[in-house]
């Protein structure tokens, strides 16, 4: 268990170096950099500038810099926020798109577990039709149109009833978070609904339950014991990918309501070429994926006896 | 899906007892999750701090509004942007400052005096800093030598070239100690002049002439400005409180010495979203007071029945050519065949269709003073129709030429922005059905399009300026050959000693006879098409008053704004706006 534990860390850490290789060149490639402004600089400016940021020493020095830096933890200074270190953006901001990941999964998982099961239980009956109709929908429907639906009902909401149940958006309050959380968990949701209902339905027809049943153990036993306990196992696996995604994708979500998450950094510079920034949320986040992978890893373990750690 | 038919056959006996216990238990299951959700709601509140207002509240006097952006510097010194620039507008003053009516009085200088080559100022005795200690002359020299030190590289230390010895620190050659200003003792500032500068006044409002304490500069050890207590304030607000990426929030700045005269108590910007929709909806549902309209929530804007107020917000738009070696665009006739078939009211009434754009006829906007009145009143533009036939004849001409039997197509460059593809589909298509000339459109994000204008890798580009001061030289010089902005590489002897005119003589007339000649030669060489001089249109709660809305400088500001009681009739729409409304309708 340890060694696996230990083995899986150094391969982790392969995979990040790797990640923040790909990255720096890849950004370095792109036309463009993050000194260009709308009002043109004069060249002695400019100089200044690269000097101010290191942009004048060679590629290959720039990035044994950069790693000797990323090692030590430090990502340096914004180009567009430029008086904010990169550490403080990543620990300000990402607690927020973790407060609001954390909801958006635990609807969804929740909401995935028990719609999954039903439609199970109903299989090919009205309520399994309606509802994997929904997941369609839910699977198929980008996360923009959502987030904008969801706002535009809010509002709406909140005209009919003439106060404010819900927050148009903004972030403060717990109920600031419900409506950008559902928003945002409603994909993986139709996602884990769909997974739930097929592993159910295939347990359904195993050995065991037909032992089980044969034992005469209660319906009920066998449902929750055997069935319904076996049926999460795929879920939970897909679990710690989807934190990660739910985490890192808040991007829409977090524009449209207003939300102070790291989604919004991500993606912003990128299309200001932010170089500092984007290393370290793209670093931060790749770090992150992998962690949530080894964590379900071991989890699994728990969960699933029959899997070995070794 | 195929699992699940299969399944069926199988367990199908079982159904029906199955179906009940079943069913209860998921009950259960989801009730236990409800409630573990709730408990989970609890924790993470214990991250999250209060809510927001609502739009106005005339009870505290506070507006809350919306940003589109975190401001990104707020170091007078180094900022370059609109949204920084708002904020500090708020929480700063420079020497002289812009009134409601868009003149400039005086600010942190009570008494001043601008010759040709000098200037001295006379500060007031009541101007102090937030941390009460007085705003001296020291302050204003410690922030310009910071902004032209080249070590600082600030993007904006250009214009602080008019002070002796300026250009020449920021070029490295001489040490920031050489600038030619002084402070004789705590409130007198004199300085001297690189060469008369007929529009200085008018620099002295902006945020990088804003002074700075030197003192806490160098307490705060390379932090300054990074959060509201890294920055002293010696305006009207402060900043009360700055959340990073979520609100920044000003409020009445007591010390100010005009504290007085200003009503607002403080100004909360609630919410960050560069989301014009979701903006909309914030004003819709009474959160915000005030917010942008784009072509798509116009509609909405209109069947809400709001009143919606547009302002020329300053910018022009324009096509630029490049000029540089080996471009067909070099070709007078080419250029010219361009001009004659481009309609640019057309593409403001039936492609941009947003109110309050006007068609664009010059390099310089309408709202620009001339000698007395407007100087597009004074100096009309020179004007094109429409002429295919001519266009043809001149676009033979190029290819007679340039030697070419068929004109290859040319590369326009643009943003991603919907308004720009809209608009550069629209020329497209334009070129290709009045001239049959091919145009590849070369659409980049933000900072590609950037590089490739810097670099020149273009035949036309999508382009706009908007102006730092009050005055036709912001514009005027775009296209001297000196001017790293003119991306085209556009050089032309006579437009370079029009634009020398101008800005060393302090006649007016001359200088805008000069500035007419300029506002000439981009026409008549065709150098650029302009497209559109562009509105903003907005939508504000009738509550709130004395928004300024300017092309130069501060905007929107709220310095003098106030808010009514519920209820009071609304008979001050007429002066709600002045400037606004002087400028949006001048010469329209």
């Amino acid at each position: 268990m340890g060694r696996y534990i230990l083995r899986r860390l150094v391969q982790g850490v392969i995979t990040v170096w790797f990640i923040a290789t790909a990255t720096f060149f890849a950004m370095h490639n792109v036309p463009g950099d993050p000194l260009q402004s709308d009002k043109a600089v004069s060249a002695e400016i400019r100089a200044n500038l690269e000097a101010r940021y290191g942009l004048d020493k060679p590629l290959m020095e720039q990035y044994f810099i950069y790693l000797a830096n990323m090692a030590q933890g430090d990502f340096g200074i914004s180009f567009t926020q430029q008086n904010r270190e990169v550490n403080d953006i990543i620990a300000e901001h990402f607690r927020i798109s973790a407060a609001l990941g954390i909801l958006a999964i635990a609807f969804a998982a929740l909401g995935g577990i028990l719609w999954g099961a039903l439609t199970a239980l109903y299989r090919n009956r009205l309520p399994d039709i309606v509802i994997m109709l929904l997941v369609i929908l839910g699977i198929s429907v980008p996360g923009f149109v959502f987030a904008g639906l969801g706002q535009l009902g809010v509002v709406n909401l909140n005209a009919a009833l003439g106060f404010t149940l819900f927050p148009v958006g903004g972030w403060g309050t717990v109920s600031h978070m419900i409506v950008p959380a559902l928003v945002l968990g409603l994909g993986t949701m139709a996602f884990l609904t769909r997974l739930m209902r097929s592993s159910m339905l295939e347990i359904a027809n195993a050995d065991f339950l037909r032992t089980a049943r044969a034992k005469g153990l209660p319906a009920n036993r066998i449902f929750r014991k055997h069935q319904l306990r076996n049926a999460i196992l795929p879920v939970v696996t897909v679990l710690g990918p989807s934190i990660a995604a739910i985490t890192t994708g808040g991007f829409v979500v977090e524009l449209v309501f207003a939300i102070p998450g790291l989604g919004r950094y991500f993606v912003q510079a990128v299309q200001q070429s932010d170089y500092t920034v984007i290393m370290g949320t793209t670093v931060f986040y790749g770090a992150f994926l992998v962690f949530m992978v080894i964590v379900v890893d071991i989890i699994y373990g728990f969960v699933d006896p029959r899997v070995r750690l070794e | 899906m195929r699992a699940g038919l299969l399944a069926e056959g199988v367990v199908g006996g079982t159904r029906a007892p199955l179906d009940r216990g079943a069913l209860l238990q998921l009950l259960g299951l989801g009730l236990a999750g409800v409630v573990g959700l709730g408990a989970l709601l609890a924790v993470l509140s214990l991250w999250t701090g209060s809510g927001a207002a609502d739009g106005v509240d005339a009870a505290t006097s506070t507006v809350t509004l919306a940003l589109s952006e975190e401001p990104p510097q707020l170091d007078a010194t180094r900022t370059t942007d609109q949204v920084s620039g708002r904020i500090l507008g708020h929480v700063m003053e420079g020497l002289l400052r812009y009134d409601a009516r868009n003149r400039l009085v005086p600010g942190v200088a009570e008494i001043w005096e601008i010759g040709e080559t000098s200037a001295s100022f006379r500060l007031r005795a009541d101007a102090v800093w937030s941390n009460g200690e007085p705003v001296t002359a020291h302050d204003f020299i410690f922030a310009w030598q910071k902004a032209l030190d080249p070590a600082n590289a600030s993007q904006y230390a250009f214009i602080l070239y008019p002070l002796k010895n300026g250009e020449a620190i920021n070029r490295g050659q001489l040490p920031p100690s050489a600038l030619a200003a002084r402070a004789e003792g705590d409130r007198t500032l004199v300085v001297e002049l690189e060469r008369p500068v007929p529009y200085f006044a008018k620099l002295l409002a902006f945020p990088t002439y804003f002074p700075i304490n030197e003192a806490f500069y160098r307490s705060r050890e390379g932090r300054y400005a990074a959060d509201a207590e890294d920055l002293l304030y010696n305006g009207p607000f402060t900043i009360a409180r700055w959340v990073h990426g979520a609100s920044v929030r000003l409020e009445k700045n007591q010390r100010y010495w005009n504290a007085d005269a200003i009503r607002l108590n403080a100004i909360d910007y609630a919410y960050i979203t560069s989301d014009a929709n979701a903006s909309l909806n914030f004003y819709k549902d009474g959160k915000i007071a005030m917010t942008g309209l784009n072509s798509e929530n116009l509609r909405d804007a209109l069947q809400n029945r709001w009143n919606i107020r547009r302002f020329t917000d300053g910018s022009v738009f324009f096509m630029e050519f490049n000029y540089r070696e080996g471009r067909l665009t070099r070709n007078w006739h080419l250029r010219r065949a361009m001009q004659l078939v481009n309609d640019p009211a057309e593409l403001v009434y039936k492609v941009i269709k947003v109110p309050g754009n006007l068609p664009g006829a010059s390099l310089f906007p309408v709202w620009l003073k001339g000698v007395r009145g407007y100087f597009r009143q004074e100096y009309p533009a020179p004007t094109t129709r429409v002429n295919e036939a001519e266009a043809r004849r001149h676009l033979e001409l190029a290819k007679e030429q340039l030697g070419l039997t068929e004109m290859p197509s040319l590369v326009m460059l643009t943003g991603d922005s919907d308004s720009a593809n809209k608009q550069s589909e629209y020329y497209q298509n334009v070129f290709k059905r009045r001239l049959g000339l091919d145009i590849k459109i070369d659409r980049q994000i933000f900072k590609q399009r950037l590089a490739k204008m810097t670099s020149g890798e273009f035949d036309i580009v999508m382009a706009g300026w908007g102006p730092d001061y009050d005055d036709p030289m912001t514009f005027g010089d775009l296209f001297a050959s000196w001017n790293e902005n003119n991306r085209g590489r556009y050089a032309n002897a006579e437009l370079d000693a029009a634009v020398d005119t101008a800005r060393s003589s302090m006649d007016p007339k001359v200088r805008m006879d000069a500035m007419a000649e300029v506002q000439r030669i981009l026409h008549e060489d065709a150098v650029v098409l302009v497209n559109y001089e562009r509105g903003s249109v907005y939508v504000a709660n009738p509550q709130l008053k004395g928004v300024v809305r300017r092309a130069v400088g501060t905007d929107p500001d709220f310095t003098h704004a106030w808010i009514e009681a519920p209820g009071q009739p609304s008979d001050l729409a007429a002066t709600e706006h002045p400037s606004a409304e002087a400028e949006g309708h001048a010469g329209g």
